[in-house]
Parts: C-alpha cells; sequence; structure tokens
C-alpha cells in the first residue's frame, strides 16, 4: 500500500468505528470520543512539532496542558468584585515587584559587573525579592481565599469569551515555555524528559494549591461555553418544532446538537492547525529543523543556530498543546487540577506521535485519534475480555469481582502494549516519516 | 534545656523522617543509577518496579496472614519481602529477555530505550492496578513505635520529644545493610569488579572476556531486588498506593542525578540529600525558633521557607540547580 492509500484506508476506517459507535451504543458517546479524540490530535500535532521535527523530549505535556485549562478560567470566569476588592491590589502590586525585581536581576545577570560581584548581588536580590513578595502577596491571599471559601475565594477571570482563552492559553503555555527552554534545553535528551517531567509537576503543584488564582483543589466548575446550553435549546420553539417535525427525541437531540457544535469549533482549529504545520514543515524552516534533528553538528556548521531554533520549536509545540489544553477545559467546562496526571496527559500524548510515526503530521493526526478512541473503548473491551476469561468460575467469587472491578486498567496495559509493539516491529509508526 | 528541646523536635519532624524517607529513596535511585550505568538509560519504568515489588509482598502477607504467619512485632510483609524479590526479579529478566534485549543488540539510542521504558511503564502500572487495584493499602501490621513521643518525654522529663516508628528504623536499618553488601560485592568481589569495568569500558570489558550477558542480567537482579525492598520499606513506612510511585520517579531521578548518575555512592548520599532539603525547607521552624532565641524574639510567623503542599517541587529545584552548575553530579557520575 502507498502512503495514501494506507492514509485513506485508516481514516476511513475509524469514521466506521465512530459511526459503529453511533449506532450500537449512542450517538452522544460517539461523539463525545470524536471531540476529544480532536483535541487528542491537536495535542499530539504540538508534540510532533517538538519531538518529530526536532528531537525534543518534553515530558511536560501535562504541565502546559494544564496552563491552558488555567487560560481558560482567567479568561472566561466572571471576575469576583468582593476578592478583588479585599486582595486585588496586593496581588497587583506583588505581581509589579516580581516583574521589576525579574527585571533587575537579569539585568544584573547580563551586566559586566565581575563574577564575584554577581554571586552576591543575585541571591540577595531573589531573597530580598522573596521577602517584599511575601510582606505584600500573603496577606492579600489570605484575605481572598478567607472570602466564602466553600464557594468562591478566588479572584475569578475577566469575564470574557471562552474562545479568547484558546488564544491565550497557547500565549501563556508559550510564554512559560520560554523559560523552561532557556533553562533545560541545554540538557541532554533523557535529562531534558526528566527535567520537564519536574516542571510539569510543580506546575500542576502551583495549580492545586494556589487558591486564590484557581480555587485550588476545590475546582472551578461552571466555566461559559461558547456554544448553546441544552437547557436552552429544550426551551428554543424552534427546535422543538425541528425536533417534533422529524421526530427526534428532544433531551438527546438537544445534547448532540451542543456536541456537534463543539466538534465544529474543534476541527476548524484542527484543519488550520494542521495545515500550518504541514505548510511548516515543508517550508525551508521545516528542512532546516529536520537537519537539526537529524545532525546537529552539521548544522551547525552551516550557520545554523541550534540553540534558538531549539527553542522556537519548545515554544511553537508547547504553545500548541496550552491550546489543546485550552479547549479541554472549555469542553469539559470545569477547571480540576487534580485530574492532569502524567500517564493520563504527558505520556499517552507520547504514545499518540510515536504509533502514529514521528515528524509525520498525518501521524500525529490518526496516532491521536486511534490512541484516544481506544484508550475510551478499552473500558468495555476490557470488561468484555474479564468477564469471558472469568465466566467459568462463580458468580460470587471474590476473585472474579476482583478482576472485574479493577477491568478498567486494562487500558494501562493496553497502552504499554501498544507502545512496545509498534516500537519493535514498525520503529517509525504507522506513517513513516515521507522524503 | 531549651536546646535539649530545640533538638528533639528537629529530630522529631525532620531527622528521622529525613532518614526514613532519604534511604527509600537511595534504594530507589541505586536501582536507577545501576541501570544507566551499565544499560545506558534512564529506566522511567523504575518507580512501577517499586511498586509490583510491593505489591506482591502485599498479596503474600495477606495470604500468609491468612494461615496464621505473624513476625512478632515486626510487621509480617518483612517475612515476605524474599519472595517478591525472587518475583520482581524474574519479571525484571521478563522485560529484559522480552524488550530492552533487542535494543541492546541493535545498539539503539538511548532514547529509544528511554521509550521503551515508558512502554514498560505503562504496561506494569496498568497490571498492577489490574491485579491490587487502585485504592490504598495499608499492611503494616507490627507494633508502631519502638517508643513514642510521651515515653520518650517522661524518660528525660522534656517538653518535647521524639518517637520511633518501627517502620523508621527497619527502614534505616535495612537501608544500611543493604548498602554495605552491595558496595563490597561491587568493590571487591571479582563479579562487581567485572561491572564495575563493563560500565566504565564496554569494549574494554568485552575484550578481557567479560561476559555482557551476565553483567546485564546481574544488574537486573540488583535493580530489582533493590525495587522491592525500596517499595515495601516505603510502603510499610507510609502507605502502599499504585499512583504514588510515578510521582516518586521524580525524586529518585533527582537523586541519582545530584550524586551523579551512575555512581552508586552518589545515588545513595543524593537520596539523603533531596529527603532532608525536602523536610528542611517546608519545615515551620517557629517552635524551634521559640526554643532557641531570647523570649522578646520569638517569632509570630510560622517562620516556613515553602508550604509543605510543595515538597515535592523541592527535589526538582534541587534536580535544576544541579544541572545547571554541575551537570555531572556531586560526584561526577557515569562509572560505577
Amino acid at each position: 500500500m502507498t502512503n495514501i492509500q494506507r492514509r485513506t484506508f485508516i481514516f476511513v476506517s475509524f469514521f466506521i468505528a465512530i459511526t459503529f459507535i453511533g449506532f450500537f451504543q449512542s450517538w452522544n458517546v460517539a461523539l463525545g470520543i470524536l471531540n476529544l479524540c480532536i483535541i487528542s490530535a491537536i495535542m499530539a500535532l504540538g508534540v510532533n512539532i517538538q519531538l518529530g521535527y526536532a528531537g525534543i523530549f518534553n515530558a511536560g505535556v501535562m504541565g502546559f496542558a494544564a496552563l491552558g485549562g488555567l487560560a481558560a478560567v482567567i479568561i472566561s470566569y466572571p471576575p469576583v468584585p468582593e476578592t478583588i476588592a479585599l486582595g486585588g491590589s496586593g496581588i497587583f502590586l506583588s505581581l509589579v515587584i516580581l516583574t521589576v525585581g525579574a527585571t533587575i536581576v537579569t539585568i544584573i545577570y547580563k551586566s559586566t559587573l565581575s563574577i564575584n560581584i554577581k554571586k552576591i548581588t543575585i541571591p540577595l536580590s531573589i531573597l530580598t525579592l522573596i521577602i517584599l513578595f511575601n510582606l505584600i502577596g500573603s496577606p492579600a491571599i489570605e484575605r481572598i481565599e478567607a472570602f466564602k471559601p466553600a464557594a468562591s475565594g478566588f479572584l475569578g477571570g475577566f469575564g470574557l469569551p471562552i474562545i479568547l482563552s484558546w488564544f491565550v492559553g497557547g500565549i501563556l503555555a508559550g510564554f512559560v515555555a520560554f523559560f523552561i527552554g532557556k533553562l533545560t534545553l541545554g540538557l541532554r535528551s533523557d535529562y531534558l524528559a526528566i527535567a520537564t517531567l519536574g516542571i510539569a509537576e510543580v506546575i500542576i503543584y502551583f495549580l492545586k494549591n494556589e487558591d486564590w488564582l484557581t480555587r485550588g483543589v476545590k475546582n472551578v466548575n461552571g466555566l461559559p461555553r461558547p456554544v448553546p446550553y441544552e437547557v436552552d435549546l429544550q426551551g428554543n420553539a424552534w427546535f422543538i418544532e425541528f425536533c417534533e417535525r422529524y421526530n427526534f427525541p428532544l433531551v438527546e437531540t438537544s445534547s448532540i446538537v451542543v456536541k456537534i457544535s463543539y466538534c465544529f469549533l474543534f476541527s476548524g482549529v484542527l484543519i488550520t492547525l494542521f495545515i500550518l504545520s504541514e505548510i511548516a514543515l515543508k517550508s525551508p524552516w521545516g528542512r532546516m529543523m529536520r537537519a537539526i534533528r537529524d545532525n546537529e553538528v552539521s548544522a551547525r556548521a552551516m550557520g545554523k543556530n541550534v540553540k534558538a531554533r531549539h527553542l522556537e520549536i519548545f515554544i511553537i509545540g508547547s504553545a500548541i498543546v496550552g491550546l489543546a489544553g485550552a479547549m479541554l477545559t472549555t469542553l469539559e467546562g470545569q477547571f480540576t487540577p487534580t485530574t492532569y496526571q502524567p500517564l493520563r496527559f504527558t505520556f499517552t500524548v507520547w504514545v499518540m506521535v510515536i504509533i502514529g510515526g514521528t515528524g509525520n503530521n498525518y501521524g500525529s493526526l490518526i496516532g491521536g485519534f486511534l490512541v484516544w478512541f481506544l484508550w475510551v473503548e478499552a473500558e468495555p473491551l476490557g470488561l468484555y475480555l474479564v468477564e469471558l476469561v472469568t465466566s467459568p468460575l462463580n458468580e460470587t467469587n471474590p476473585l472474579r469481582i476482583q478482576l472485574i472491578t479493577n477491568a478498567a486498567h486494562m487500558r494501562y496495559i493496553m497502552m504499554g502494549l501498544l507502545l512496545l509493539l509498534v516500537l519493535r516491529f514498525a520503529p517509525k509508526g504507522i506513517f513513516p516519516e515521507g522524503r | 534545656m531549651d536546646f535539649f528541646n530545640a533538638i528533639a523536635l528537629v529530630t522529631n519532624f525532620i531527622l528521622l523522617p529525613g532518614l526514613t524517607y532519604g534511604s527509600q529513596l537511595a534504594l530507589g535511585a541505586l536501582g536507577v543509577t545501576l541501570i544507566y550505568a551499565v544499560l545506558r538509560f534512564s529506566n522511567f519504568a523504575h518507580g512501577e518496579l517499586m511498586s509490583f515489588g510491593a505489591m506482591v509482598c502485599i498479596l503474600f502477607t495477606w495470604l500468609g496472614q491468612s494461615y496464621g504467619a505473624s513476625f512478632g512485632f515486626l510487621p509480617t510483609a518483612l517475612l515476605f519481602v524474599p519472595i517478591a524479590m525472587i518475583f520482581t526479579i524474574l519479571y525484571c529478566i521478563l522485560i529484559e529477555k522480552f524488550v530492552f534485549s533487542y535494543y541492546r543488540e541493535k545498539k539503539s539510542n538511548p532514547i529509544i530505550f528511554l521509550i521503551a521504558s515508558i512502554g514498560v511503564m505503562f504496561f506494569t502500572a496498568g497490571l498492577i492496578r489490574f491485579i491490587i487495584g487502585p485504592s490504598d493499602q495499608s499492611f503494616n501490621d507490627g507494633v508502631r513505635f519502638i517508643f513514642t513521643v510521651r515515653e520518650f518525654k517522661t524518660l528525660t522529663g522534656l517538653n518535647e520529644g521524639f518517637g520511633l516508628k518501627t517502620s523508621q528504623a527497619i527502614t534505616i536499618l535495612t537501608t544500611i545493610i543493604l548498602c554495605s553488601l552491595l558496595f563490597f560485592f561491587l568493590n571487591k568481589t571479582r563479579t562487581g569488579k567485572s561491572m564495575r569495568a563493563f560500565s566504565d569500558n564496554e569494549d574494554l570489558a568485552l575484550l578481557s572476556g567479560i561476559d555482557p550477558n551476565k553483567v546485564v542480567l546481574l544488574t537486573w537482579i540488583i535493580a530489582g531486588g533493590l525495587a522491592t525492598f525500596a517499595g515495601v520499606l516505603y510502603g510499610l513506612d507510609k502507605i502502599y498506593k499504585p499512583f504514588i510511585f510515578l510521582q516518586m520517579l521524580l525524586p529518585i531521578f533527582s537523586a541519582a542525578i545530584v550524586g551523579g548518575v551512575g555512581n552508586p555512592l552518589g545515588a545513595f548520599i543524593g537520596g539523603y540529600i533531596i529527603a532532608l532539603s525536602e523536610l528542611f525547607v517546608t519545615f515551620a521552624y517557629k517552635r524551634v525558633l521559640g526554643y532557641m532565641l531570647p523570649e522578646n524574639l520569638e517569632p509570630t510567623t510560622m517562620m516556613q521557607f515553602l508550604s509543605t503542599d510543595y515538597k515535592f517541587a523541592v527535589s526538582f529545584i534541587i534536580l535544576v540547580i544541579v544541572l545547571i552548575i554541575k551537570p555531572t553530579g556531586i560526584f561526577s557520575g557515569k562509572t560505577i
């Protein structure tokens, strides 16, 4: 099979599988899976830009996705005037202090002062910064968090349309990626993976514990939506008439319509990003990136600034992951820091990219679709398998009950096997990178 | 008197927990560093190997308890550690045969090994959750304390005191014994020396007739055994949670890298550095300073550098500092 035939074959079979679920489980489930598949594919595109174009192992995908989620909260949640009155000025002031302090430290670091002076002044200024930040920030934070902690207790956001947060999420993730990249990109590949894994954990700890910003583990619920609500649709005269004419069940149709609208929005983003990354890959810029990946020394000999290019690609890839993270939070309508776990976010996205074929955008697209589909469907599949295997056992056998309750975790086993098998027998993925 | 009160406080809240946690990290980091030294890749599946060992031990403990097995005032689980070790080592050897030996023969890039180890991590994580489930398991059935804080206070008449948990004593003692055995093996025996030679210069070792398969197998055996101990001791000291071991991967890697990856002594000391600094940075010094300072200077705030929520972040910050300032670690790693 040529590559194009293979692509078409896999895409068609994927959509057949979705339709299959639509008919046999429900259309709601099928569309729900499809929406998450699209988001996964976007994340995979972002990681592929880093891993495939440039060979950068970013194990901090989770952190950037969470930053996107944070952007969704900050942009869309209506502001809480009481807490802003209580501590808004304090927070603002401490942010100003932080920015000014960071600038001063950078200036000292970059200046031509002797190394001994720097050794003293830099830690001293950082220490003063921390003390100042604590003096001004901490009381404000305490006041904010003490305000109705069960219902609010945080600053809220700007109350802007949530779609805007997709861009902001990308920018925020890219902005953070700039600093992380500056810090870690000089490291060797496996050190880089460990370091970024750690940074992602730190970001999650930050989001879990800074209640004034994110309500921490109390979660932010009820983010506004970019699409209509089911309840509104069910009350809409035109929609009721539409359902009656075609004899659709009202409640189910309304939620399907909502999911389809999400699907259109997400597909728009996916297609745009996909076309852009294809153009980028085929452009001189993309060729340069692959040249750097394949032979860093010779690329450097050709006068390419490897460090700057790596930073560039790290920022772009992370921004795309941040965008996908903001979309995910939009879809869920709530921000729950505890759901961000490396197995679910970071490593699953890696599996998507590697299975699809690194360095190939079609690969990430299909990898994202396929792996997410399997991730969701592994649960019923695993349950079925376990029931089949344990069927000779008695209904009340504790072993059988134990295995059936744990069957959902088959998905990890399957991911591991899939990754190991692909790595062994098709190391370049389903779609090997073209020339 | 105040001085002794302060010391008792620090011992109770920093020193003893730090040494215990540090021992657990050191055992984990030794495994990571040995794998790195011989097979030359960072094993992301190591946390899950620890979890696997602990799980097998728990299963056998339950089985043993149903037959009335008991180990006196010590936790019953200790009796079954050897069995758990055998299972974990067998699992490691299976992984080596089915996954890593192929890439080793092909002399693949370390990154490929790393990805393969992530596959193993996924698989093992799923297997563990499938067998024992994702919930917490407490299996420490021995006497909890050797002496409690109150007993210490009545004995010495101090205001503050420290208690010694059985699990803490077991962990620290076991680690000392295991590490002495390991260092004796690596430095004094012929096989241990051949392992070090292999890690130092593979080609030269091959020339002098060292069998690479034997060395690799031995590495997995040691790593699997250490992982079992680390997992069981951690589970005894705190609680067994399947998902905690992925989180522990970070401090373990930090410990290995801080000490110098590939250097067992470095990994051993790195474990304690990470654990103690985690506790030193997140401890609230209010009461300690209350004893140490004159009365009018007594602090009003908690005197805490970082909130305890950021405990895991500390290990990471140390990691980044070391990677930037001295990437080879304190004990300049790379060889055993």
